[in-house]
């Protein structure tokens, strides 16, 4: 059964005519974006802000197991990102990777019931909202251990570079993470190997609790640093989502003909806290509604508008998307829980566990 | 059969499986010129620069690399120059390589090997140098572990991990690297999990792991002078460990000493000990005997380094007190 479908969930909803990817598996994605408008731009961006204000309702209803590290507000980076990616390109994210993974096509059913520990989850209840991974679809993990995948990245580009494949990495992290060995070591080996990888630094301003200025002695945490490993100092509003689009666009094309990474950082702003347990109460009110004033969804929706867009029609989508998600996820929790004998599956390629005879 | 060093062995087993399968590549600090160890030598000259790759000093981004390239299908072989350099790059071992299978549910395969110089042997290498540290990775469910005693195992083992489909840590000991010995032509594989009896003996059970295989034979030459005969095992790969093989043998001996060179603070050993004290209580007439290295960082003066490494004199001591203290009991209950 399509996955979106099931409960009548699909991404950019009616807008233009469904697709399919090459060798995917029959549901719109939101890859290959060549024929893709700004409004279905703005219809992907609507369904990640719906599906993490789903996920925070389900989190506060007690029924996510674990903590939920949720994407509010940064939705344009990971939209303007997969839209520029091919089916064959690799994508990893963060423990805030909900969005990254579902802009590149994993089953909105399956990441939801990861979250929720139910029967079909994209991990299969091992990972949880914290390693969302779909595999199918490029996305080669979300990783929680700060810095841990921008190395593993660089491996994934490494063999498209062995192999000659023309296969770009884009791997996303936040600016606390610039000031983590495991990047610098990446952006140096990516810088001398001439990878084709693209990093994208997600600045929301806040590591974690703690504002960056004090703890990262430069204004633009990785903007400030590319020169250390020769790259060039690329900055992009990370709230737009044509600027996302055209800036790793062009840092995508350069690592696919061979002009090795790019350190791209996106400027943008947490909705809410660092994690579903955090109400965020460390960020002054001013500076808070000066970033909701700068909302990716209200920009789009504006330049929708004056382009000649009916609001009506943003309108609908919205309400859609919203109902549908609400749909998705009353149907997901009707699915039973794993079947614990999966707990003892997937330690060894065999499929088993055992560490002696 | 050729005759090799275990250096030489390392070399031609890297040369055996990628000269089989051109997923295998190398990366590590200076494997290109053939490596500190010299246990890369003529690999980037024969397999060409896209097969072996020098990398900055950074264990996070050689550990990662491997782990990004073996999720793309590749069957990465990344030297990590001394296994204590572990500790740089740990998050990526036990972290992510060990687990990353498992947490999505098997979406990805890790067939990747690291491989590195381990342990003490008396070469005054000290603290950061020269531990052996097999422990550290069998703590974490996901990792496979070699410890190779010898040239042919060295060659054999090697060649099993880099065709194993889960990550593989392959401990090299240093002190070994010149030991020379025949190697079996042709293509050579040592399974996974396999222990080998390497001297059969029906009083006690010697358990032993790379470099002290040769220290348990020393003991039991000595002891066999004695009358007593040693049995000798090397368990080749603590995971998956032939627990097995341990337990037949003191169904047959009675008696289990456990030779290890790291400290016996936790260490593989206690865990074998745990298993035999579970599973072989009715055989065993005597306490489990650990010999370990000392529960110390390791110093250098080579005065100081003998007085904690393990050596055929104290597997001696512990056994000749096993069996006095058997014979002792034997006595009081008769």
């Amino acid at each position: 059964m399509d996955a979106c479908g099931a409960a009548g969930v699909q991404w950019g909803g009616s807008v233009g005519p469904a697709r399919t990817r090459p060798g995917g598996v029959g549901r719109r994605s939101v890859l290959a974006m060549d024929v893709a408008g700004d409004l279905e731009l703005y219809a992907q961006m609507c369904f990640l802000r719906h599906f993490e204000e789903r996920a925070d309702s389900l989190y506060r209803q007690g029924l996510i197991h674990g903590p939920v590290h949720l994407g509010l507000g940064q939705e344009a980076v990971a939209v303007g990102a997969a839209s520029v990616l091919r089916p064959g390109d690799y994508s990893l994210g963060t423990y805030r990777g909900h969005a990254h993974a579902l802009a590149r096509g994993a089953p909105p059913d399956a990441v939801l019931a990861e979250l929720l520990g139910r029967a079909g989850g994209i991990c299969g209840g091992k990972g949880g909202s914290m390693h969302i991974t779909s595999v199918e679809h490029g996305y080669y993990g979300s990783y929680a251990i700060v810095g841990a995948h921008l190395p593993i990245a660089c491996g994934l580009a490494w063999a498209a570079k062995i192999r000659r494949t023309g296969q770009v990495t884009v791997c996303f992290f936040g600016d606390g993470t610039t000031n983590i060995g495991a990047f610098h070591e990446a952006v140096n080996l990516a810088a001398v190997w001439r990878l084709p990888v693209v990093f994208v630094c997600e600045n929301n301003w806040y590591m974690e609790y703690t504002p960056i200025a004090e703890v990262i002695p430069v204004e633009l945490p990785a903007a400030d640093r590319a020169a250390a490993y020769g790259l060039d100092r690329v900055v992009v509003d990370g709230n737009d989502v044509a600027a996302v689009r055209q800036v790793v666009g062009g840092a995508v094309s350069a690592a696919r003909s061979g002009q090795g990474p790019s350190l791209v950082e996106a400027q943008t702003y947490r909705l809410k806290g660092h994690s579903a347990a955090d109400g965020g109460a460390y960020r002054p009110a001013e500076e808070v509604a000066l970033w909701r004033g700068r909302d990716p969804l209200l920009r789009a929706r504006a330049a929708l508008v004056q382009a000649g867009t009916a609001e009506a029609k943003l309108d609908e989508i919205d309400s859609r998307t919203r109902s549908d998600l609400a749909d998705l996820a009353r149907q997901v929790l009707t699915r039973p829980a794993p079947d614990p004998s999966a707990a003892w599956t997937d330690v060894w390629s065999d499929g088993s566990w055992q560490w002696r005879n | 059969m050729a005759e090799l060093t275990y250096r030489q062995a390392v070399a031609a087993a890297l040369a055996q499986e990628m000269a089989r399968d051109e997923r295998v590549v190398l990366l590590g600090e200076d494997v290109a010129s053939g490596g500190v160890f010299k246990t890369t030598g003529g690999l980037r000259e024969r397999f060409g620069p896209d097969r072996v790759w020098n990398t900055p000093i950074s264990e996070q981004a050689i550990a990662g690399a491997a782990m990004g390239a073996a999720m793309a299908g590749l069957r990465p072989v990344a030297e990590i120059m001394f296994a204590d350099f572990y500790a740089t790059c740990w998050d990526q071992v036990a972290n992510e390589i060990a687990k990353v299978r498992y947490m999505t549910g098997g979406q990805v395969s890790m067939p990747l090997v690291l491989r590195g110089a381990n342990g003490s042997g008396g070469l005054g290498f000290g603290s950061q140098h020269g531990q052996s540290v097999e422990n550290w990775a069998m703590c974490v469910p996901g990792l496979k572990i070699a410890s190779p005693a010898g040239p042919a195992e060295a060659f054999g083992l090697l060649a099993a991990a880099i065709r194993d489909n889960d990550p593989v840590l392959v401990f090299e000991h240093k002190a070994l690297y010149g030991r020379k010995e025949e190697v079996p032509d042709g293509e050579h594989v040592v399974p996974l999990g396999q222990a080998r009896t390497v001297r059969a003996g029906r009083d006690v059970t010697l358990v032993a792991l790379s470099i002290t295989v040769g220290t348990c034979l020393a003991a039991a030459d000595e002891l066999a002078g004695e009358g007593i005969e040693a049995e000798v095992i090397d368990l080749r790969t603590l995971v998956p460990l032939d627990a097995a093989a341990v337990l037949g043998s003191v169904e047959r001996t009675g008696r289990l000493v456990v030779v290890e060179e790291n400290p016996g603070q936790l260490g593989w050993g206690a865990s074998l000990a745990a298993i035999a004290a579970q599973e072989a209580f009715g055989s065993l007439v005597a306490p489990v005997t650990r010999v370990t290295g000392g529960n110390v960082p390791l110093p250098v003066a080579a005065s100081l380094e003998a007085e904690v490494d393990v050596s055929p004199q104290r597997v001696l001591a512990a056994v000749r007190a096993l069996l006095g203290a058997t014979e002792q009991k034997t006595t009081l209950s008769g």
